[in-house]
């Protein structure tokens, strides 16, 4: 995009407007996302408990209740208890949204509509994602409050557990792919259903499951979340926050679901490609037409993505709160040892070269291995332009790289 | 492309100058968690640092191991622990001396080795056509750690490229002194854990 502005300015005014451009896009995903998934929340949550939710705000649904919440937000007043450490108790919210929106970076919505293309966004977004966990430590230590200190500690003892089996989950796509980039996962199940990664093999099936139970426990949402635990803690971390502040501990929370949500639409569930291939053959026109389709897959992952962060929400509104020690046994002894037996399961799956659905139902099976990742796909075009192999490229970028 | 503003340049210096910065401000705060929250700032611009070099890898190993994991259970430890004269630290004057005599002789040490690199102290003659190469995928890595090293296919001897020059001694090494480390902390918390559970019963 860049070098289409440089056309028409400057190369620095071409560079700024379009790292620009990519920073509205993703805070409008991070804000409208809070404001419908906040809306979305109330009304699942009324319709479970035989109520209607909010009905007036807006007209019908009340689907403007959540912008009437924002503007009451900003009109509270911003306080701080008398105990609190001034600097780290402001700070902590922010610190607590940096990283949550951070991740929305590396995480692809399309075939290379990304707003950073690095080859090993699955481990930066897990990385990033298990930095969110600070600003609740921070805020928790901060307010000069037992319980907000009590939510903290919880809180931290939960996600440096559950970063661990996380991490276990994520790398076997990773390593039935081949590749840490997500654009190349995802480009990889292109086609009908049968070649998403979750129906690779039984063991990919079974780790979906744990992956999306410590997903749900890594971005603390009920069942899992004792920081906040409000029948014993008041609201844990963020009792003392009140007005924007606070809102600001919840916009990162809901944006942590989408991203949880869109990794597993990318690693399990194809990403951007649909269940029926109904536009590959526009991508393969090219032109305006690859626009056209590049734009119906970013819609479909965003349409997996929020079901990902329903069932989230219609999980919360279902199963009670788990005690401390239910959730430190849920990860160390269940989704630890579990994802450990699916990876080896899936590795032998793999090495035994047994066959998964696609290898029967699809018209193209070996279409995954024609897949490359993109410096890869650089390096072979520029070994046809110049005549030589493509191992010769590909050692010759290690030697500039050198 | 660049040619216009050397973007390159003011990220480098604007990630290096926050290093710096909440650097200093881990040495001059008493309290720990503020130390550890300035620890953050300063881990997460030198891992901004390795974003800009390329190495997105170890980049955001960075931020997974030191930020995500070892400050995380720093100020946890903290949490737990910290009554109020632990929380403020007082250091008296001799240990500035022996602190300032070790760090800088360390400066001195990483600074006689930056400057005696050549080609870092020369001015780069053709700065315009400087490329910034773009970053590599992990599988190298991951492919020199099982003994294959596809970015070293040039190897004239074959058996240096069948894999003797690869990562995998020094990564079986570690992950030996790793699980040492495991089962040592495994037998540290075990007789506590044996004591309560004989109360229980008694």
């Amino acid at each position: 995009m860049a070098e289409f502005f440089a056309q028409y300015m400057p190369a620095w005014g071409a560079y700024l407007l379009t790292a620009l451009i990519s920073v509205a896009l993703l805070l409008a995903v991070v804000g409208l996302g809070a404001l419908f998934f906040i809306w979305a929340e109330r009304k699942v949550a009324g319709r479970i408990q035989d109520r209607l939710g909010p009905t007036r705000t807006g007209g019908k649904f009340g689907w403007l209740q959540s912008l009437a919440d924002g503007i009451k937000l900003i009109t509270k007043e911003d306080l701080a208890p008398a105990d609190a450490d001034r600097l780290l108790f402001r700070l902590a919210p922010y610190v607590s949204l940096a990283p949550s929106y951070a991740a929305l970076l590396a995480l692809p919505f399309a075939d290379g509509w990304v707003g950073w293309e690095i080859n090993t966004s699955v481990f930066f977004l897990l990385a990033i994602l298990g930095l969110e966990v600070f600003g609740v430590i921070l805020a928790g230590y901060a307010s000069g409050s037992k319980w907000s200190l009590f939510g903290g500690m919880r809180q931290a003892a939960q996600v440096v557990s559950y970063e661990v089996p996380l991490g276990m989950c994520g790398v076997i796509p990773v390593f039935l792919c081949g590749t840490m980039s997500l654009t190349t996962i995802g480009n990889m199940q292109a086609g009908w259903a049968t070649n998403w990664l979750i129906f690779h093999d039984p063991f990919t099936f079974m780790v979906f499951w744990v992956y999306f139970t410590c997903a749900v426990a890594s971005v603390n949402r009920a069942p899992f979340d004792l920081a906040e635990a409000e029948s014993e803690l008041v609201a844990g971390f963020h009792t003392e926050y009140s007005g924007l502040r606070w809102s600001f501990f919840f916009m990162a929370e809901y944006n942590s679901m989408f991203v949880v949500s869109g990794l597993a639409a990318v690693l399990f569930f194809g990403g951007w490609n649909g269940p029926v291939p109904i536009f590959a053959s526009w991508k393969a026109a090219g032109g305006g037409w690859e626009i056209v389709a590049d734009l119906a897959g970013c819609l479909n992952f965003i349409g997996k993505a929020v079901l990902g962060v329903m069932v989230m929400i219609w999980v919360r509104w279902t199963l009670p709160r788990l005690r401390i020690d239910q959730v430190i046994t849920t990860c160390l002894k269940y989704c630890v040892p579990l994802a450990a037996f699916c990876f080896v399961g899936a590795l032998a799956w793999q090495l035994a070269s047994l066959p998964s659905p696609n290898d029967w139902l699809s018209p193209d099976p070996a279409g995954r291995a024609a897949v490359r990742e993109p410096w890869v796909e650089r390096a072979e075009d520029g070994a046809e332009r110049s005549g030589t192999s493509g191992a010769e490229e590909l050692a010759r970028l290690a030697e500039d790289k050198r | 492309m660049l040619a216009a503003i050397d973007l390159h340049g003011f990220l480098f210096v604007l990630f290096a100058l926050t290093a710096c910065v909440f650097a200093a401000g881990v040495l001059f705060s008493s309290n720990i968690v503020r130390m550890a929250f300035n620890l953050v700032l300063s881990l997460g611009s030198s891992a901004g640092l390795f974003f800009l070099a390329g190495a997105e890898f170890v980049g955001a190993m960075q931020l997974m191991i030191y930020v995500g994991g070892t400050l995380v259970l720093l100020v946890f430890g903290v949490m737990l622990t910290a009554q109020h004269r632990f929380l403020e630290m007082r250091t008296n004057a001799g240990e500035w001396v022996l602190s300032l005599l070790v760090g800088g002789a360390l400066l001195m040490v990483l600074l006689q080795a930056a400057f005696s690199v050549s080609q870092w102290n020369t001015p780069y003659a053709q700065r315009d056509q400087v490329e910034i190469d773009e970053s590599k995928s992990a599988t190298p890595i991951a492919a020199a750690l099982t003994g294959v090293r596809v970015d070293k296919l040039e190897e004239t001897n074959p058996r240096l490229r069948a894999g003797k020059s690869g990562y995998l001694m020094p990564f079986v090494i570690v992950s030996m002194h790793l699980l040492v480390v495991l089962v040592g902390a495994a037998y540290l918390a075990r007789p506590r854990m044996a004591v309560r559970q004989m109360r229980r019963g008694g």
